[in-house]
């Protein structure tokens, strides 16, 4: 008799698991699309580091026409200015572009779908592997400040995949953005 | 059975109903062409993505899933770890004696489950020397269906030690806990080497002297996801490639194999690995180069590049592969052909654009590899993390490589 009751008891967990299978596979889940991604984009400040700025009739702006772009190539940085002892440690250039400071020299990177210079041979895995990670492509160097993926990389996966479906809906701008610089004396050149 | 496992079994079982579900339904529901266009963005979304676009399916769909689910339980059940060998969650044992490695933690004897190996191509550790070990649960084998990535059986553990300077340091283990989840810890050795304990998900840095000036970090789980995961969880080092018993002696910092150590023949001829290409047991693999230098010099781009750089995963659309495929219908050198005086997106620094390659034969300087496995800054050097110091024997055998290539060379 006991097992019996047993049998019915592992026959009920499964009907059971079943039910809650077939459920979590017809279960609703957020579209990741192009527009949901917009939203998050422009809520989360991408931009902000992104698009480069440029001064306008009330002051800086985003340049609209370099949207999302990163570091304009043509714009060369001379050497960052060495801030003396103190809680000053970081660099900004005007346009929001380049950042120097104990890390080294980083440029934001062009996040258009250009092929060549953007991340127009990207997949959505990986842009999520690079949020998740901190590192380029999920496996490369690090990512630096003051990108914010520490935070990003709570969004779930199909936030990311809406950003990055809006990514790859914006106008492709080819844009070459320069490699990092490392701090001086952190490992040769 | 305790209902911890039951769970488990279900859990298990659960994960093989969803996949089955999702399969199902994208064989009865043809995408529409709006779907398409995103699958070109999501070409290995997880169960959950796919389901996003497919939320009907039919009857027939369903009692097959059901059906497989029930298979799938049943399978689970029969493949959980054996005594000694404790069920794997997501959160790793405090102490790596709990992991099942040793059957004596105070003698630091090996539990004899557990299988010696050593590849034939190491991964350069900044110099460390290292010892790994397998544990394969009982009555179950390797799946070679893909000779190239094998797939390994629930309850599979994997054991890496480190030392330097005759000291343990770290010793890494990865679990497979069914269902295509696997977990990853370092654990961290005490200095007189009483005790090894987890570390935090973060790693560890500065744990001990590579040479003076320099200390070794031990890697945090995103750091071991990394390298270890693309497509499918991989166990590097541990391939057909690596433990062919055709041993290249010239390969970099080779190590000294001993005969409790098993080899791609042994895992043959134990029953341990199946659906493998049958010309492996009669053939040892190796890689069929032109001139010995050509043979090592691929073997530790397979070892110490491949591992990202290949078709499985992230770096694919970067169009360079090191790793070389074991399997028939690859020709042999696509690895090279691939690299050959072609340009990436890197530029050496001070060079005019359009003078790096990834391999430029006859001229080291304008080859992007050998540059960045030769540097150490943080944002050129190649492998990107789990190194801090390059490997001057590989930076001269892969220089020399350059040097002597010669077109007809190719292997």
């Amino acid at each position: 008799m006991k097992g019996t009751a047993t049998k019915f008891f592992l026959l009920g967990l499964i009907a059971l698991g079943s039910f809650a299978g077939i459920l979590a596979a017809g279960a609703p889940v957020q579209p990741r699309d192009a527009k949901r991604g917009a939203y998050l984009v422009n809520s989360i400040g991408c931009g902000d580091c992104h698009t480069p700025m440029k001064m306008g009739p009330s002051g800086p702006e985003p340049d609209q026409a370099r949207m999302l772009s990163g570091h304009p190539e043509a714009l060369v940085m001379p050497p960052a200015p060495k801030l003396p002892p103190g809680p000053w440690m970081t660099s900004v250039a005007a346009t929001m572009t380049a950042w120097a400071g104990p890390w080294g020299v980083s440029f934001t990177a062009n996040l258009t779908p250009d092929p060549e210079t953007g991340l127009g041979k990207w997949q959505a895995q990986t842009f999520i592997d690079t949020i998740r990670s901190g590192r380029v492509m999920g496996k490369g160097r690090q990512l630096q400040p003051p990108m914010p993926y520490p935070a990003l990389r709570n969004l779930t996966d199909d936030d990311l995949g809406a950003i990055f479906a809006y990514l790859q809906s914006i106008p492709r701008l080819k844009n070459r953005v320069p490699d990092p610089i490392a701090p001086q004396g952190a490992g040769g050149r | 059975m305790t209902i911890r496992e039951v769970i488990k079994a279900l859990a298990l079982g659960g994960t093989a109903l969803a996949r089955f579900l999702v399969i199902g339904s994208e064989l009865t529901f043809p995408p529409s062409s709006k779907i398409k266009t995103e699958d070109r963005h999501f070409t290995y979304g997880s169960v959950s993505d796919k389901m996003i676009r497919h939320r009907s399916y039919s009857f027939l769909t369903l009692s097959a899933a059901v059906l497989t689910f029930l298979i799938g339980g049943i399978a689970s059940l029969g493949s959980l770890p054996v005594p000694g060998h404790s069920p794997e969650t997501l959160d790793p044992p405090a102490h790596l004696r709990e992991t099942g490695l040793y059957a004596n933690f105070a003698s630091k004897t090996i539990d004899p489950r557990n299988l010696s190996y050593s590849p034939q191509y190491p991964l350069w550790s900044d110099g460390a020397a290292k010892r790994r070990w397998i544990f394969l649960p009982a009555e179950t084998s390797i799946d070679a269906s893909d000779p190239d990535v094998w797939e390994f059986p629930a309850g599979t553990k994997v054991w890496k030690e480190f030392s330097f300077h005759g000291r343990r340091v770290e010793t890494r283990l990865i679990a497979s806990l069914g269902g295509g989840e696997w977990m990853f810890a370092s654990y961290a050795w005490d200095a007189d080497e009483s005790d090894a304990t987890l570390v935090p998900k973060q790693g560890l840095r500065n744990v001990a002297e590579i040479q003076p000036g320099l200390r070794h970090d031990i890697p945090g789980v995103l750091d071991c996801k990394a390298c270890h995961v693309n497509r499918r969880t991989e166990i590097l080092g541990f391939s057909a490639l690596q433990l062919s018993p055709d041993r290249d002696p010239n390969a970099p910092h080779a190590e000294r194999t001993s005969s409790d150590m098993v080899s791609l023949q042994t895992l043959i001829e134990r029953g341990l690995i199946r659906s493998y290409p049958r010309s492996w047991a009669q053939h040892p693999i190796r890689i069929e180069a032109s001139n010995p230098t050509a043979r090592a010099a691929l073997g530790y781009l397979h070892a110490n590049c491949g591992n990202c750089h290949n078709p499985n995963g992230a770096l694919e659309t970067l169009n360079m592969f090191w790793r070389h495929s074991v399997a028939e219908n690859t020709p042999s050198g696509t690895a090279v052909t691939m690299a050959i005086n072609r340009t990436g997106r890197f530029r050496i620094p001070g060079e005019e654009p359009g003078d790096t390659y990834l391999i430029r034969p006859g001229d080291p300087a304008h080859s992007a590899v050998l540059f960045r496995m030769s540097s150490r800054n943080p944002f050129h050097q190649m492998p990107p993390l789990g190194t801090k110091l390059a490997d001057a024997d590989a930076v001269s055998l892969i220089r020399r490589w350059i040097l002597e290539y010669q077109k007809e060379e190719r292997p």
